[in-house]
């Protein structure tokens, strides 16, 4: 919290509204109390709905049913059980949090469903939970009237005084929405959006953070149908339970911005102030269609929205972090917590299937603490799947895996980051929206440990100084060319501080001066203490770096040994280089 | 439930039936959207914006004295230069298939409006020499445009499904949809298919237009009732398939019409979606 309250944001936000909060003094007209509750109403609506979806990239269309069971929540409790008003809204935010993350837990458990197929999930529950609302007695196909409940006396007015709920509300939505951007968790949920599996593997938790993004978005838009019932003063299934309002804060989201925690607002408060322009003017029809005309410049034009338009310009020039803070942190080495030579990973009898297909069949590998251990064989021959098997980015189908004697087969793969073991991917996988120091800070936030994420981004410095990327530290992956990218993968590996290493080809596709430069870069990560499981076609640096290899072939061990004693054994040639028969009857 | 009561064989052969026909319109909308959204990436809302301006322009062009089927001829070509100009507006900017989503949905209200400035927000009937006709087989009627529709929809799919399967076309778009690097590397030209894929789509929106015209009213706030449904028969066919909508739409369509004759109408929309939500937690390799 301290460290929350050292930014300055958080205080412009309740400056702003405590000003705000002195409006209803002004003695405007009570058509202007009603204007500026509905852009905030729809701050609050935009801003929650892009704490899961603008941040992770999960599109919801079901805001309409989160905010419309905060909105009968409120509505039931007030003309059934005549609760006082204020009192239903913690309800309301209860049961809409309730609801989403009941979604969400079968949603998320699924791993098909990502991106597009959320988004129709998500809608058509909006007609499931509008059906059955409107088919029981909560609405009875009638709809609700509230006109004789008291309106609290919160401002002079009781146009004023809805202005002020909302105006809480805005605040109170606003300040969680920037707070989750500079948290370790909004780091986590960027990581989400970018790129789901690498974000698991670096040790963020993603499951349960998507469910967490969803509960405090659901929440705040119940809150906001609370408030709206007594509002509306009388509400009906078919105006809540619809596609308006998932497209509207979508829209509004899109527009403003959804990566940027005030995207969401400023896209509320230009589109609200559009449509009541028309509609006060009496020109719906034509408003409709601007409001479309608009929605289609901005994805042809803004594709990221206004807001990170108009700030890339000073992002740009602002200086990134002191590096001298982060020459004079203490290089930590990881703790070692046993001697040179022990067995730091077990696998035993590790089988992976794919729908039928053996891809692994029983493997035996044992890895010494300090080694360097070379996995070589054939393409096709199981390597790969040993390491996503170990990194648990795939559950094993039989078999055990143990890292310094703590059983890991099965576990979710944020776990066994967490444990000491991190990997590389053959292809790189940056987090293509974060710059390059970012990238390195959140595996130091998640598989490191470090809660703070200055700190961490001053530790994730001496990484890219590590691997001689330092002066890349502000640019997006997308300016690095391949060999900086293999490099920025192995910082992002090594700053979880991990035991054990698996580097899954990092040599493919380099020069032979930039394999010196990966060669040489090896040598130093395992000289400042972790161990190396290493994947590699390459064998000039198979023979210069490895301790001892393993062979795979057809998904089972085929040789084990010293690198120049393995390659001279024939079954092992022929494994790699075919039947000599064979080859040459082929080019006869 | 209030309601509920188990109607008589007949009454309950002939909700089957007007299950089917209705099942047979959900699956000819969700044909188009199906192959852009499966073959081309492009979440086409308009689809429905489209089909919308397609009934409303056959229902004038027949209140000018003209047959509503003979509009086609009229209706299928413009729409297919409608849809081809959509595509190639996507092409030229790199549109993501999210954003694709939100772009039809601004073109969406777009066209609302204009149908709304041209028509009014009133709801519209189409009255032709079709809208009486009717047979019957033994005690159940069989409406003549919805009979037209239900022929439409199983023909359409079926050439489609022959087109996709069977022609070096329907390989090319497969092919590209997959990978379209590759496609591209053996010979696939991605963009001429892709426009004519695109206007294949809108035209099949012109089509499914109007059938809507011939047996639905009309109102612009309409063009939202069906996305609902439509999407849940898209998904559940399986994108890109031409069968997969025509077979969804109709289970869909008996499902609402055996629970409406069961329970209330007001139930209707649970089943779609039902099974939706379902299909999509069990089997979510299904679709997408």
């Amino acid at each position: 919290m301290n460290r929350l309250l050292k930014h300055r944001t958080p205080w412009v936000i309740a400056i702003a509204a405590l000003l705000l909060a002195f409006v209803p003094k002004l003695g405007l007209p009570a058509f202007y109390d009603s204007l500026l509750y509905l852009m905030l109403h729809w701050i609050v609506l935009a801003t929650s709905w892009n704490i899961l979806s603008g941040y992770t990239g999960y599109f919801s269309f079901g805001h309409g049913a989160f905010f419309g069971a905060g909105l009968y929540t409120t509505s039931t409790l007030l003309a059934r059980y005549d609760w006082p008003f204020l009192a239903t809204l913690p309800v309301a935010a209860l049961v809409a949090a309730l609801l989403g993350v009941a979604l969400g837990a079968v949603a998320f458990r699924v791993k098909g469903v990502r991106g597009e197929l959320f988004a129709l999930l998500t809608l058509a529950v909006t007609f499931v939970i509008g059906t059955i609302v409107g088919n029981t007695p909560l609405d009875g196909g009638q709809g609700v009237s509230l006109s004789a409940v008291p309106v609290p006396a919160v401002g002079p007015t009781q146009s004023s005084t809805f202005y002020l709920l909302a105006l809480a509300a805005a605040t109170l939505t606003v300040l969680i929405a920037w707070g989750i951007t500079v948290s370790r968790f909004g780091a986590g949920l960027y990581a989400i959006h970018d790129d789901e599996d690498a974000a698991e593997v670096l040790g963020v938790p993603t499951y349960r953070y998507k469910l967490i993004a969803l509960a405090i978005s659901c929440a705040l838009a119940g809150v906001a149908g609370g408030i709206h019932a007594l509002f509306l003063s009388y509400v009906t299934v078919g105006e809540v339970f619809t596609i308006a309002v998932p497209l509207t804060v979508v829209l509004m989201s899109v527009l403003g911005g959804s990566r940027h925690w005030a995207g969401p607002a400023i896209g509320a408060v230009a589109i609200t102030a559009l449509m009541y322009s028309f509609t006060a003017a009496d020109h719906a029809v034509a408003g409709k269609a601007m409001i479309g005309a608009i929605l289609i410049a901005a994805i042809l034009f803004m594709p990221e929205g206004m807001l990170p338009r108009l700030l890339k310009n000073r992002r740009r020039s602002a200086p990134l972090l002191s590096v001298h803070k982060a020459a004079a942190m203490s290089a930590a080495a990881p703790a070692p917590a046993g001697a040179q030579g022990d067995v730091l990973l077990r696998v035993r009898g590790l089988h992976k299937s794919f729908k039928g297909v053996r891809a692994l069949g029983g493997v035996d590998v044992e890895v010494r603490r300090g080694e360097i251990l070379g996995l070589l064989g054939p393409n096709g021959s199981g390597k790969s799947t040993f390491i996503n098997l170990v990194s648990g980015h795939y559950t094993p189908s039989s078999g055990t895996v143990e890292f310094e004697g703590r059983a890991l087969g099965g576990h979710a793969a944020h776990r066994i980051a967490s444990a000491g073991i991190s990997r590389t991917y053959q292809i790189p996988r940056p987090f293509g929206h974060m710059s390059v120091l970012d990238n390195v800070a959140l595996a130091t936030m998640f598989g490191g440990g470090v809660g703070n994420p200055d700190e961490a981004r001053a530790l994730a410095m001496r990484w890219l100084e590590f691997t001689s990327l330092q002066d890349k530290a502000a640019a997006l992956p997308d300016a690095l060319n391949l060999h900086q990218r293999k490099f920025l993968e192995l910082a992002r590996a090594l700053a979880s501080r991990p035991r054990l290493v698996l580097l899954d080809e990092v040599l493919c596709g380099l020069t032979p001066t930039e394999i010196d430069d990966a060669v040489a870069l090896i040598r130093r990560i395992r000289d400042q203490g972790s161990t190396i499981v290493f994947v590699e076609h390459v064998m000039r640096a198979v023979m210069a770096l490895t301790d001892r290899i393993v062979v795979l072939h057809h998904g089972e061990l085929l040789a084990e040994g010293s690198a120049s004693e393995v390659m001279q054994r024939p079954d092992v040639m022929t494994a790699y280089l075919g039947n000599p028969h064979a080859l040459s009857s082929a080019h006869a | 439930m209030s309601g509920f009561s188990l109607p008589s064989a007949t009454l309950l052969a002939q909700s089957i039936l007007s299950g089917v026909f209705v099942g047979a319109l959900y699956g000819l909308m969700g044909l188009g959207l199906s192959l852009s959204w499966g073959l081309l990436r492009l979440i086409n809302l308009a689809h429905f914006a489209f089909a919308f301006l397609a009934a409303y322009l056959c229902y004038q062009l027949a209140s000018k004295g003209m047959d509503p089927l003979a509009t086609l001829v009229i209706l299928v070509p413009a729409f297919f230069v409608l849809g081809a100009a959509l595509q190639a507006l996507v092409a030229r900017f790199a549109i993501t298939p999210f954003n694709s989503l939100l772009l039809t949905f601004g073109l969406t209200g777009i066209v609302e409006a204009i149908i709304q400035t041209i028509w009014t927000a009133d709801f519209r009937k189409l009255e032709s020499s079709y809208s009486p006709m009717k047979f019957k087989v033994g005690a159940l009627y069989v409406p003549i445009p919805e009979l037209i529709t239900f022929a439409f929809a199983v023909a359409l799919s079926f050439a489609i499904w022959a087109v996709l399967r069977y022609t070096d076309l329907g390989k090319a778009l497969r092919a590209a949809a997959e990978d379209a690097p590759i496609a591209a590397a053996f010979g696939v030209d991605q963009r001429r298919n892709a426009l004519l894929l695109a206007g294949t789509c809108s035209a099949l929106a012109s089509v499914a237009g109007v059938c809507l015209a011939l047996s639905f009213t009309l109102a612009p706030s309409q063009i939202y009732a069906w996305v609902g449904v439509v999407f849940a028969a898209v998904m559940l066919g399986g994108l890109g398939r031409a069968l997969g909508p025509l077979i969804a739409g109709s289970v869909i369509g008996v499902s609402e019409a055996v629970t409406m004759a069961v329970t209330a109408p007001s139930w209707a929309p649970i089943v779609s979606f039902t099974l939706l939500i379902v299909i999509l937690v069990l089997r979510p390799g299904r679709v997408g």
